[in-house]
């Protein structure tokens, strides 16, 4: 009880901060418009072209997105000098961890949705009959990208180069999120039964469970020293 | 200890070379090619063996706090780069007669090169920190975290390629071994792998001293 109490403390100061501020997901909602323009310059107006790379245009964007939002998880405690106090922080470490992940997992998901639905209208795909399944994969994609992301966030906080090292650490491990999601995203869009991509989500759910459980018994090992 | 070990190498190495060139016969449809999987097989396995090794010295380096497993953990990940590295290049030089092609996205090279770039990062990230101590502790977490999406990488990327196409063409070198050319492909695994023990011992050595010159 204490241990969710801690964690819930951390999202609640977070999301906080960003409601007053709403500095992330304002940059993060104005990014992803500017990808999907991006992305139709890029191949052009052709539809049935569009139609066959959309699930990996989708999920670009969620990873373009969560890389600039994931590697912001601790840019408020290092510019305003908290990160010792995190360190100093009572009890299990992993309770910082879990709620960095909680309120990283909230913006994402919003960001996503929101993203989702800008691809719905301007590249005129009905999504509508596909969300049950897509929410269950972005839901299941994103845990795993925040995962990592988050502990990743952490380890290059306080180190130079970060924002360079903090995607060239976390690209190559999102690697089967990446294959998983983008696959099941093209199975639901084309309206197949998830049954038919049910090794994917078990995958997806086993990155989930594997990253998570990492997350939690090495964060410790983060923060302290 | 160590100059015994690399001649021990050495000499395995020698005996590899014998083995692959004068005792294994040439192999019927590739021909003299694929005498390349003498030098492909093996470096790949040392590149897994290495990385295996990353692993369980993290482990042991958050568990201990020991230098000792800190330094084995980064020796082990430069020799293992180095020998994936390898392992993808003698593979691309094998592909480019047999399959003609250098590179191909089949689920194996996939892997190979994905572990490639992790491991590249995990280097990195080794370079970029300067204080010892916040470096180990950090490429320890990240070497757990690299180990384990592995098998994670493993799965989705053979399912990725072989869902679509299965690999008929892509598999190299024959299943049933004849037995000339198996103890070839042995005694150059087992030569790698002393290659590799000399190479981590040899490392090892030179950052205690470093370690001990700026202490």
């Amino acid at each position: 009880m204490r241990f969710a109490r801690r964690a819930w403390i951390v999202v609640w100061k977070d999301l906080t901060i960003e409601g007053r501020s709403k500095e992330t997901l304002n940059a993060l909602l104005f990014f992803s418009l500017l990808l999907l323009f991006l992305f139709q310059f890029a191949l052009g107006p052709d539809r049935e072209r569009l139609a066959s790379v959309l699930p990996g245009l989708l999920w670009l964007g969620f990873i373009q997105s969560g890389l600039l939002g994931l590697g912001r998880t601790f840019v408020g405690e290092r510019e305003n000098d908290c990160w010792d106090g995190l360190r100093l922080a009572p009890g299990d470490k992993s309770a910082i961890y879990l709620g960095k992940l909680a309120g990283n997992l909230l913006l994402m998901l919003l960001v996503e949705t929101i993203l989702l639905a800008l691809f719905a209208v301007f590249f005129n795909v009905d999504i509508g009959p596909a969300v049950p399944g897509l929410a269950l994969v972005v839901g299941l994609g994103t845990i795993g990208l925040a995962a990592i992301g988050t502990l990743f966030a952490a380890m290059t906080a306080q180190v130079r180069a970060r924002e360079l090292l903090f995607p060239v650490l976390l690209l190559p491990v999102q690697v089967p999120v990446l294959l998983g999601t983008v696959k099941a995203t093209e199975a639901v869009l084309l309206g197949e039964p998830l049954g038919a991509v049910a090794h994917w989500l078990r995958l997806l759910a086993a990155a989930d469970v594997v990253y998570v459980a990492i997350g939690v018994l090495t964060f410790d090992f983060i923060l302290d020293g | 200890m160590t100059r015994a070990l690399g001649w021990l190498a050495t000499l395995g190495l020698l005996g590899g070379l014998v083995m692959g060139f004068g005792v294994a016969p040439r192999e019927v449809t590739q021909g003299n090619v694929q005498r390349i999987m003498y030098l492909h097989v093996p470096t790949a396995w040392v590149a897994y063996l290495a990385f295996g090794i990353v692993f369980f010295a993290s482990i042991g380096y958050l568990w201990t706090r020991s230098d000792a497993a800190d330094r084995l953990a980064r020796a082990s990940a430069e020799a293992g780069v180095i020998f994936t590295g390898v392992t993808i290049t003698a593979g691309s030089i094998w592909g480019k007669p047999t399959w003609g092609t250098w590179w191909t996205w089949d689920a194996r090279l996939t892997s190979a090169a994905i572990m490639f770039v992790m491991y590249l990062g995990y280097l990195l990230l080794r370079s970029i920190i300067e204080e010892p101590e916040q470096a180990a502790r950090y490429s320890a977490v990240l070497g757990i975290v690299a180990a384990l999406d592995v098998p994670l990488v493993h799965f989705s990327v053979y399912w990725w390629r072989t869902l679509h196409q299965p690999p008929t063409v892509m598999k190299p070198g024959p299943v049933n071994m004849p037995p000339a050319i198996l103890a070839a492909l042995l005694v150059n695994v087992v030569a790698f792998t002393l290659l590799y023990t000399y190479f981590v011992a040899k490392r090892v050595n030179t950052l205690r001293r470093e370690h001990e010159v700026l202490a």
